[in-house]
């Protein structure tokens, strides 16, 4: 499955964050495995240990399985003014998880991040590729749900 | 040409997105057509209004109304009583008591003035708005060097943070004889409370393109890459489209205008990381490392990209360049303050009652953007502090509300005017806690390279953390000078250097903040 992935991308250098990338989307526990960065060694012709740097070195990829829906909660200061601690205090009970954790059904993983850009509507999250602003305890409660159902 | 009595204008960004806004549009040229208005009244579905709203948002012209947080079912009512009967729907406007309309000042604008405006997603509607005759000129008309003259002489200056003149960037690089040349643009936007260009991109994306095609002219570049964060779905997909439409033009490609000139623009994708906004990193970012930044020299105008000629500019400079172009530098110079040529686009959030962006003349003062852009303070609360400049920017008090906002006035109060986020803090808010917030930043994007940096940060964490607490003395206060100082003296690159400025202007500021919390205990 890698080689195939890999095999859309010429085999320089410089294409290594798409193919970490399509890696990390394609597979369904959205992480970068060990297995997927000695095939990645191999395609590019680079040691192991450069593709394990730069892997760790960006904080969009992830070494290990990840739930289905991934959030991201911003945790920089214009969402932490606005109260992102509250929100994430309500998250974690929400999900029973701590961050960095995935939910024991595999359906979240709760993650912080660095600024969005969205910081007019702060607090801000992004569940996969989707950014909710304005956030309140109470519009992540229906946001967690609306995911929840739609299992 | 047809002419329709009012003109709406529909916001299309991720907020909107999300709250439904594609099913909102369809169900109002629904009710358009159904009320027979649809020759009367036209919809445009266009980039930032130049304020932010909840949700689905739109601005209705000549009238100049805003209303926010739309909902499909409030289409019947909107239209029944807008544009049927001519009374705005005073429940869903943006200020419900009608006082105050974001000051939009499409008169002044030079970087924004198509956004909001023009589709974005059409580069017929540039090219309407004269889009692409500076392009054509700089091609045609001008030699490369000519074109470093004209924007040295623009004064223009970058716009990402660091102000270094952007026409004595290009002139290093032009005269260079190289095989290769390249033009990287820095779209890797992270600085928090920073989303100008994005709104730049989501906007207008044409302009940048042009700006960057004019740039490669200037320093004889074959090759431009945009570098531009993951998370910026909407501004790729429209980069995307937008370069798609120039090579179906011929605008670029090879032989471009048959003047012999080839220039191709591809996209990058990061993944994440703060310090790739330092030059030297996006670059080994690109080149498919982990980003850690370069020794200057060589600067990247010499070597940079695969050790290739590269001018490395951010977005909002590129997107200046072509108004200098086809106005010339005069006429730039007459924006903004005699040392401060231009425009800057500002990025106003926290406790203001309108958070969003505005583009003003450089040197405009802190109360007026806050004032008049943002319409004041939000109900109830009394302005405190401003974090100007991101992150790595500084904490002003009131005392600095008439601060002229340009590179140099700054200056003067060891501030920065960084990428241009204001970020407005209430009377109730704790500026020790700002600071460890912002410390906190630092500590998760130090890169590591360097000692000072990656230990440093964490130091000053560990410290801010012990003072919020109520667990720190003045010493630690010192201390944590001390280390800020010794970092911006010997860290490697800018990210080392600028805990310092939020540290030494929060504690100047405020120092009775922290020593209520050191002292009583």
């Amino acid at each position: 499955m890698y080689k195939e992935i890999c095999s859309k991308y010429a085999p320089t250098k410089d294409n290594l964050i798409y193919i970490l990338h399509d890696i990390q989307d394609t597979h369904p526990q959205h992480y970068i495995s060990e297995e997927a960065v000695d095939a990645v060694a191999k395609y590019l012709n680079v040691p192991p240990n450069h593709i394990y740097g730069v892997l760790t070195f960006y904080t969009m990829y992830s070494t290990s399985p990840r739930g289905k829906n991934i959030i991201r909660l911003c945790e920089s200061p214009p969402c932490y003014i606005k109260g992102s601690e509250n929100i994430l205090r309500k998250m974690k009970v929400l999900l029973g998880v701590e961050t960095g954790e995935t939910t024991k059904d595999g359906l979240f993983t709760l993650e912080l991040c660095a600024c969005l850009g969205v910081c007019g509507n702060a607090p801000v999250m992004m569940i996969n590729e989707d950014v909710y602003g304005d956030l309140t305890e109470e519009k992540v409660e229906e946001i967690i749900d609306k995911y929840r159902r739609a299992k | 040409m047809k002419f329709f009595r009012s003109h709406v204008l529909v916001s299309i960004n991720d907020t909107s997105l999300n709250a439904g806004v594609q099913d909102f549009i369809k169900a109002l040229r629904t009710e358009l057509a159904k009320q027979n208005l649809a020759e009367e009244i036209n919809i445009l579905e266009t980039g930032p209004l130049g304020f932010f709203g909840r949700g689905i948002c739109l601005s209705v012209y000549p009238e100049n109304v805003n209303y926010q947080d739309l909902k499909t079912e409030d289409v019947q009512e909107l239209v029944a009583e807008h544009f049927l009967k001519g009374r705005p729907v005073s429940r869903l406007m943006l200020d419900t008591a009608g006082k105050f309309s974001p000051k939009l000042n499409y008169a002044n604008r030079i970087v924004l003035r198509n956004s909001g405006i023009i589709d974005p997603e059409s580069i017929d509607e540039y090219i309407g708005a004269g889009g692409y005759e500076a392009w054509e000129k700089a091609l045609t008309q001008m030699e490369p060097m000519q074109i470093v003259e004209e924007v040295k002489q623009s004064g223009l200056r970058g716009r990402g943070g660091a102000g270094f003149p952007a026409g004595v960037k290009w002139s290093f690089t032009a005269p260079l004889q190289a095989e290769q040349k390249y033009v990287v643009v820095n779209a890797d936007e992270g600085e928090p409370g920073t989303f100008k260009d994005r709104l730049i991109m989501e906007g207008d994306p044409h302009q940048l393109l042009e700006g960057i095609m004019i740039c490669a002219r200037a320093v004889g570049a074959t090759k431009a890459w945009i570098y531009i964060r993951g998370e910026y779905k909407l501004c790729i997909q429209r980069l995307e489209k937008a370069i798609a439409q120039a090579r179906e033009y011929g605008i670029i490609g090879t032989n471009i205008f048959e003047s012999g000139f080839d220039l191709d623009i591809d996209i990058k994708i990061g993944a994440g990381a703060y310090v790739c906004g330092e030059e030297t990193a996006l670059i080994e970012s690109l080149e498919g490392n982990r980003g850690n930044p370069r020794w200057k020299p060589p600067f990247p105008g010499v070597e940079g990209l695969w050790r290739y000629p590269t001018v490395v500019n951010n977005v909002e400079t590129l997107a200046n360049v072509p108004y200098i172009i086809k106005n010339g530098a005069a006429e730039y110079r007459k924006y903004g303050t005699p040392e401060c040529s231009g425009t800057k686009v500002f990025t106003i959030l926290g406790d203001v009652a309108h958070p969003g962006l505005c583009e003003v003349d450089m040197g405009t003062t802190l109360r007026t953007i806050i004032n008049d852009y943002a319409g004041g303070m939000k109900k109830g609360f009394r302005f405190k502090a401003a974090l100007v400049g991101g992150a790595a920017g500084v904490i002003l008090s009131e005392r600095h509300l008439d601060v002229k906002m340009d590179f140099a006035s700054l200056n003067q109060y060891a501030a920065v005017l960084g990428s241009g986020a204001i970020l407005v803090m209430n009377e109730h808010q704790s500026i020790v806690d700002m600071l460890w917030s912002i410390l906190r930043f630092f500590r998760h994007e130090s890169c590591g390279k360097c000692a000072p940096c990656r230990n440093g940060c964490q130091q000053l964490y560990k410290l801010i953390t012990k003072i919020k607490k109520g667990e720190g003395s003045m010493d630690d206060v010192e201390l944590m000078l001390t280390i800020a100082e010794t970092m911006q003296a010997t860290s490697f690159c800018a990210l080392g250097q600028s805990p310092i400025m939020g540290i030494r202007s929060a504690i100047e500021n405020f120092k009775d903040e922290f020593i209520a919390l050191c002292v009583t205990r």
